[in-house]
């Protein structure tokens, strides 16, 4: 009998996946499913060059390693259902396929605001077709913008917005600062009146109560009774693990897929999760078991999670360095480690927060991530506290 | 092997420097360079830095 592996969710994490299960050794069958219609693309253009029409929407496929030229993608098609004790998944269209593993690579999908109101001229930004629907919407001329939540998607569909010359983009967000949960005040603050210098307008300290309108928006009610007119809501308010499809099989799905260090699901040797959908242990902290939207998260926890599956061994420990950027305006945020952990001792490293600046956050006086704020001299900056960041011993605190 | 990045394409990441420092590197001003025949002992390296390489701009001819 051919063996196969069956990898769900064909986006980034998938694509890596599969890759590294070859370079892993693994000669066998290969299936991707996907729901989108569309090879793996990558997705955070879609905030940036992609949505101000700075690069085209073909440039965004990544190009897959020789070495899966063989295997199958079905493509338009949703996994419903699993069955891990049969080791079978069930397709939307009726299929069951039988694996000898699987990779959980489903991703997370928009959370979505449920305020009453119409639902046409609300967007989110998540996939291809979200992100050609929403540059549409902003370069109709007069085009007014509400954006709600003020994270790093949401700050920089803002700055594309302003860049493609719409005059009223407004931030909306019940916290006082744009982007402080993951970087702490002193950040939040210089992003502030960056954001403000270039003509994002911000309503802070508000949340969101419904939208008017009859069949589409045409403002946005805030909590205090106010009213933002808006023909365009871009809704970036967090996101929501895929895994639905993996209901029934005893697994702990409170927030992504729960792994151990080796990235097994619920202790089983043949499931394996991987990308934003995995909660897994990093050796580098504190071990407590989490999620970690960043672009680098795929292509680490692929190649570990490949080596789980593949090799008889359990791999080396897992202490993936983090690593994120966000590009918005002119300037640059690039973080190395975890910021979040050590958002109590935030010290300006180079710099100040007025120009470009790099800044360390720490936890018990050690530490734990760097952020650079401005061009590109000061990212490259951080780059050269990877090294030390790389060389700490590993964390032991809680949080 | 041959290395080709789109410079149109790259926005000075580093990534690739972190992956395989002995083919790609970043000046002072934070600008890439790179050395586009590298020894074929380096493949893995620089399959990895293709991977890592948030803008996508490093193909691998060859
Ligand atoms: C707009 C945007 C901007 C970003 N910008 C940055 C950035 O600047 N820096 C950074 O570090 N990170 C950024 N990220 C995060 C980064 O893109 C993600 O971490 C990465 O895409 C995760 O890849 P993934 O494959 O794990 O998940 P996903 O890309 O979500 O892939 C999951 C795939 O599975 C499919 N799927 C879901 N359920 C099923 C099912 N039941 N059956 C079949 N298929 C299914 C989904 O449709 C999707 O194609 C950004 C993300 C977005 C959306
Ligand atoms: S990782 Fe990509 S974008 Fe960054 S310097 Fe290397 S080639 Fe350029």
């Amino acid at each position: 009998m051919n063996a196969r592996i069956v990898v769900a969710g064909a986006s980034m994490a998938g694509l890596r996946a599969a890759e590294q299960l070859r370079a892993a050794g693994w000669s066998g069958a290969i299936t991707l499913v996907g729901d989108e219609p569309h090879l793996p693309y990558n997705r955070p253009p879609l905030s940036k060059e992609v949505l101000a029409g700075k690069a085209p929407f073909e440039s965004l496929a990544f190009r897959p390693r020789a070495s899966v030229s063989d295997v199958e993608w079905r493509l338009g098609r949703t996994v419903v259902a699993a069955g891990l004790d049969e080791r079978t998944v069930r397709l939307d269209d009726g299929t069951e396929l039988s694996y000898d593993g699987l990779v959980v690579a489903t991703g997370m999908r928009p959370r979505r605001l449920n305020c009453p109101g119409p639902k046409a001229g609300r967007h989110t930004v998540r996939t291809l077709d979200d992100a050609q629907g929403l540059r549409e919407a902003l370069t109709r001329p007069g085009a007014r913008v509400v954006v709600v939540g003020a994270g790093f998607i949401g700050c920089e569909v803002a700055a594309t917005a302003v860049g493609l010359g719409v005059a009223e983009v407004t931030v909306v967000d019940p916290l006082p600062l744009p982007m402080a949960g993951p970087l702490g005040e002193l950040l939040g603050r210089a992003l502030l009146k960056r954001h403000e210098e270039r003509g994002v307008r911000f309503a802070l300290g508000a949340g969101v109560a419904g939208f008017t309108g009859g069949d589409r928006v045409t403002g946005v009610v805030l909590s205090d009774g106010s009213v933002l007119p808006a023909d365009v809501v871009v809704e970036s308010v967090g996101s929501v693990a895929n895994t639905e499809w993996l209901e029934g099989n005893g697994l702990d799905l409170t927030d992504g897929v729960l792994t151990d260090a080796c990235l097994r699901a619920g202790g089983r040797p043949d499931v394996v999760a991987v990308g934003d959908v995995a909660r897994f242990p990093n050796a580098r902290y504190d071990g407590v078991p989490r999620r970690v939207e960043h672009w680098c998260i795929p292509t680490d926890t692929a190649k570990h999670a490949a080596k789980t599956l593949v090799a008889d061994a359990a791999p080396g420990p897992f202490a993936p360095l983090p690593s994120f950027w966000s590009d918005q305006h002119d300037f640059r945020l690039q973080s190395f480690g975890a910021p979040v952990l050590g958002r109590q001792d935030v010290r300006v490293l180079d710099g100040d927060p007025e120009g470009d600046v790099l800044v360390g956050y720490h936890h018990d006086d050690r530490l734990v991530g760097v952020v650079a704020l401005g061009g590109q001299a000061v990212a490259a900056s951080a780059a050269r506290y990877r090294a030390e960041l790389l060389k700490q011993p590993a964390l032991t605190m809680t949080v | 092997m041959k290395v080709v990045v789109d410079m149109n394409k790259c926005q000075d990441h580093g990534q690739c420097v972190f992956a395989a420092p002995d083919v790609f590197s970043l000046d002072d001003a934070g600008h890439l360079a790179y050395v586009s025949d590298p020894d074929d002992a380096l493949r893995d390296e620089v399959e990895e830095a293709a991977d890592v390489c948030p803008l996508q701009a490093i193909r691998i001819e060859a």
